[in-house]
């Protein structure tokens, strides 16, 4: 056991959180077997979550385009797949068909070619994110996410107008399926949002290991006086860059888990609304949490099922209930979005935390200058100290 | 004296009960329901775009509610209800996915029927076949449903656009020498398959092609295009929106070629609803078909249907969708009967493939263990006087290289309380 008051390594507290979002996952799927694609959802969107909470609170730079990220790399990621099983890189399918539809099963992709199909959505998704960086790093504010709304509103109609993208009616995927004894003793959806949990598991392990140690502290100081930072030497475009292309690889990554999750890949996936439903989580959790992006992320998926639910129970005519699904949903997010900012500036997480009393002030550490706390609590400018 | 006696009474009242006994024979293995089969129950669910591009397919869905109230009224299947879940997908394949898996996995129904949409049921067929759930009469007329090694589980029910193209272009090729014939399609495999259907018929290619994507619905650059090149004759693969669209525009640009739709978008009631005033624009549209005319309230199939619908639906007149919708649903009563009590996924689908199921349609379907495609042809029709009726004999063919042929059985009559005999 360690002595009280001695911090925790940045890595180990990483694979904490991994750990810990990983089991709880598992045991999610088995505790609502029928919401497994929503519990995908959540985790495929976490991912890009994380990275954008990592850009919007530890950077400084908002995005309104992180969907345009998680469409390039889900599209890429798809490509690659189906390149890979068209070249031959198949195996004999899974046993778990029977009767009927056992007679009918193709070979399927060979399992090793989901990371290199994943690994290429997200480094395609960040080289796309270093060309966009070039130009957004020395934007700041609205012209910042004037230009990344552009990015990504611009994604979704290449997309549906490229020849070899399948147009309109996107394209089929021919991601691996579980092999035999892990498909038929826990089914194929199980293992999909499992594989998904692992990707977003390890994604946090990483941010966390990296926001608590020196790469996050330079991007603290990049955003909080950029003339400071560069006065002790760091190179403020840079690190600005480096974050966009992280938070672009992150997307990226999370666009091929869903691609992986649902086996196809469509325009309509990663529009102007994902845009806004990852900001949205990354505020209600705390710009920079990684833990309080996670609660974002289940809250901002979890919204429209419980809307849906919510009409059905009170018996909503088909006709209203048709015209408020798609917009209610956004209007009550949208709302929540105005209160927290309003409100609680750190996010609900760090509300709580203040409500608990828990305490970090006296850390071995925690840089000077500027109020937040060493692991960046709240974003706000720093005019404003958010006691931890 | 006595040890005997015993022996023998022991020996006795041991093969006394012994005969009584169960015997070693397996006995037959108990009927375990499916997924969505229950002692009173049957569920099924189905995908349709209630709002969005194509919401003027809505009724779809309500027709086939309306058809299978009516058979559970008379008892249902095999003693099962029929329960119908809908869910809007808005005719977006991205909320497919969604509404789909919900109905697989929390709302545990049997089979999917008539999903609707070609690029929307596209996005789950790989899902339900992994699933292992039927995938029945998909409405749409994509080739893709007919895979029956690939996808075993799934079933078309409309006549496919291939066939129904090269109908056309058998049809313009005896009746239209010397046109310049044009295409105007949507971007995905409708609209391809159609086209492609067409200039199999023709034998030769089509002058131009022009395409349109559901998000867009400013067709104009388009239509200029085909005026610019000549086009004397226009075939269309459009929603019954876009089929609005293109002749608005049309009229504007002074274009006067003549039309011919896909059945998937040439409904008079529903592509007159939607140009309103402008209805008369419709007057000589060319189209096919392989179900009664909606507007013919003396055939019978349609006066069933009204009658159907005036007692379990919106209240309101028969139109294409309803015919489709109720035609689905009647098809489906039709195979469940077949599957027996004891119905099973396998059982299901070895049923659908005997064939032989009549019904509405003008032309035979065309299940067999080797096909899994729906009707197998179509009649061609024409809009006369603000009225649409079919021309000529039925035809049918195939997307392949069948040739297309006269088909003259006359049309089944319903049976009198509307519900198939088993």
């Amino acid at each position: 056991m360690r002595a009280f008051g001695q911090p925790t390594s940045p890595g180990a507290r990483g694979a904490a959180l991994g750990l810990v979002v990983l089991a709880a996952g598992v045991v999610a799927t088995y505790a609502l077997p029928g919401r497994l694609f929503a519990i995908g959802q959540v985790v495929a969107w976490l991912v890009a979550a994380a990275g954008l909470t990592i850009l919007v609170g530890q950077s400084g730079q908002l995005s309104l385009g992180q969907a345009g990220f998680m469409a390039t790399g889900a599209y890429a990621a798809a490509l690659t797949q189906n390149a890979l099983y068209a070249a031959g890189f198949t195996v004999s399918p899974p046993s778990g068909a029977s009767g009927r539809f056992g007679a009918s099963a193709a070979p399927t992709a060979a399992p090793w070619t989901l990371p290199v199909a994943l690994l290429a959505g997200a480094a395609v998704a960040a080289a796309v994110g270093a060309l966009l960086g070039l130009a957004a790093v020395r934007m700041r504010g609205a012209y910042l996410a004037g230009a990344t709304l552009a990015f990504g509103l611009i994604v979704t109609p290449v997309t549906a107008v490229v020849d070899g993208l399948g147009g309109e009616q996107g394209l089929r995927v021919h991601v691996p399926r579980a092999p035999d004894p892990l498909g038929t003793a826990v089914g194929e959806g199980r293992v999909r949002v499992w594989v998904a949990l692992v990707a977003a598991a390890l994604v946090l392990a990483v941010l966390v290991a990296a926001v608590r140690g020196r790469w996050g502290r330079t991007l603290r100081a990049a955003r909080d006086d950029e003339a400071a930072a560069a006065l002790v030497g760091i190179p403020v475009a840079r690190v600005r860059l480096a974050a966009f292309v992280v938070s672009a690889a992150t997307a990226g990554l999370g666009g091929g888990l869903y691609v992986y999750l649902t086996g196809t890949v469509l325009p309509g996936y990663f529009g102007l609304t994902t845009s806004l439903f990852l900001l949205v989580a990354v505020v209600i959790g705390g710009a920079g949490r990684l833990v309080g992006v996670i609660g974002g992320t289940l809250f901002v998926v979890a919204v429209p099922i419980v809307t849906t639910e919510v009409m059905a129970a009170v018996n909503a005519s088909p006709a209203l209930q048709a015209r408020l699904a798609g917009n209610a949903p956004l209007a009550l997010l949208g709302l929540c979005l105005v209160l927290v900012t309003l409100a609680r500036p750190g996010g609900r997480l760090a509300w709580l935390r203040r409500q608990v009393g828990v305490r970090r002030g006296a850390r071995v550490g925690s840089p000077g200058v500027h109020g937040p706390g060493r692991d960046g609590t709240g974003g706000k400018p720093p005019t404003r100290h958010v006691p931890e | 004296m006595r040890a005997p006696i015993r022996a023998a009474a022991l020996v006795a009242a041991t093969a006394l009960v012994a005969a009584c006994s169960p015997t070693n024979q397996p006995s037959p293995e108990p009927y375990v329901p499916p997924r969505g089969v229950a002692e009173t129950e049957i569920r099924l669910g189905t995908h349709q775009p209630l709002t969005g591009p194509a919401s003027s397919y809505s009724r779809v869905a309500l027709a086939m509610k309306a058809y299978f109230d009516h058979v559970n009224a008379h008892g249902g299947v095999h003693g099962r209800q029929i329960v119908l879940l809908i869910k809007d997908d808005g005719y977006n394949p991205a909320t497919t996915q969604t509404v789909v898996r919900e109905l697989v996995e929390q709302d545990e129904v049997f089979a999917i029927v008539g999903g609707l949409g070609t690029p929307t049921h596209s996005a789950v067929l790989d899902y339900l076949k992994e699933e292992q759930v039927p995938d029945l009469f998909v409405a749409s007329g994509a080739g893709s449903w007919n895979q029956p090694a690939r996808y075993p589980g799934t079933f078309g029910f409309q006549t496919d656009y291939t066939t129904e193209g090269k109908i056309v272009g058998h049809y313009l090729a005896e009746e239209s020498a010397g046109e310049t014939v044009c295409a105007f399609h949507q971007d995905d495999d409708f609209g391809r398959e159609f086209v492609a259907g067409v200039e199999a018929g023709l034998g030769t290619p089509v002058a131009l092609r022009q395409s349109y994507i559901t998000s867009n619905t400013n067709v104009a650059p388009q239509v200029q295009a085909m005026q610019s090149a000549g086009c004397t004759v226009v075939v269309l693969a459009t929603l019954p929106s876009f089929t609005a669209q293109v002749l608005r525009t049309a009229d504007q640009l002074s274009f006067r070629p003549q039309f011919i739709a896909s059945t998937a978008g040439s409904d008079y009631a529903t592509v007159g609803a939607i140009l309103g005033v402008d209805k008369a624009l419709l007057e000589g549209l060319i189209s096919t078909g392989y179900l009664p005319i909606a507007t013919h309230p003396d055939d019978p199939w349609i006066a069933l249907f009204q009658r159907i619908l005036d007692e379990y639906g919106d209240g309101g007149e028969v139109d294409n969708n309803v015919v489709v919708g109720m035609s689905i649903a009647y098809l489906t009563v039709q195979v469940l009967q077949r599957a027996g009590r004891e119905i099973t996924v396998d059982g299901l689908i070895t049923a659908i493939e005997e064939g032989e199921f009549r019904g509405p349609g003008l032309v035979p379907f065309a299940f067999s263990p080797t096909s899994h495609a729906g009707y197998s042809g179509g009649r061609m029709s024409k809009v006369t006087n603000g009225e649409q009726n079919y021309f000529g004999p039925a035809y049918v063919t195939d997307a392949g290289s069948a040739p297309v042929t006269e088909y003259t059985e006359p049309a089944a009559v319903p049976p009198p309380d509307g519900i198939p005999t088993p």
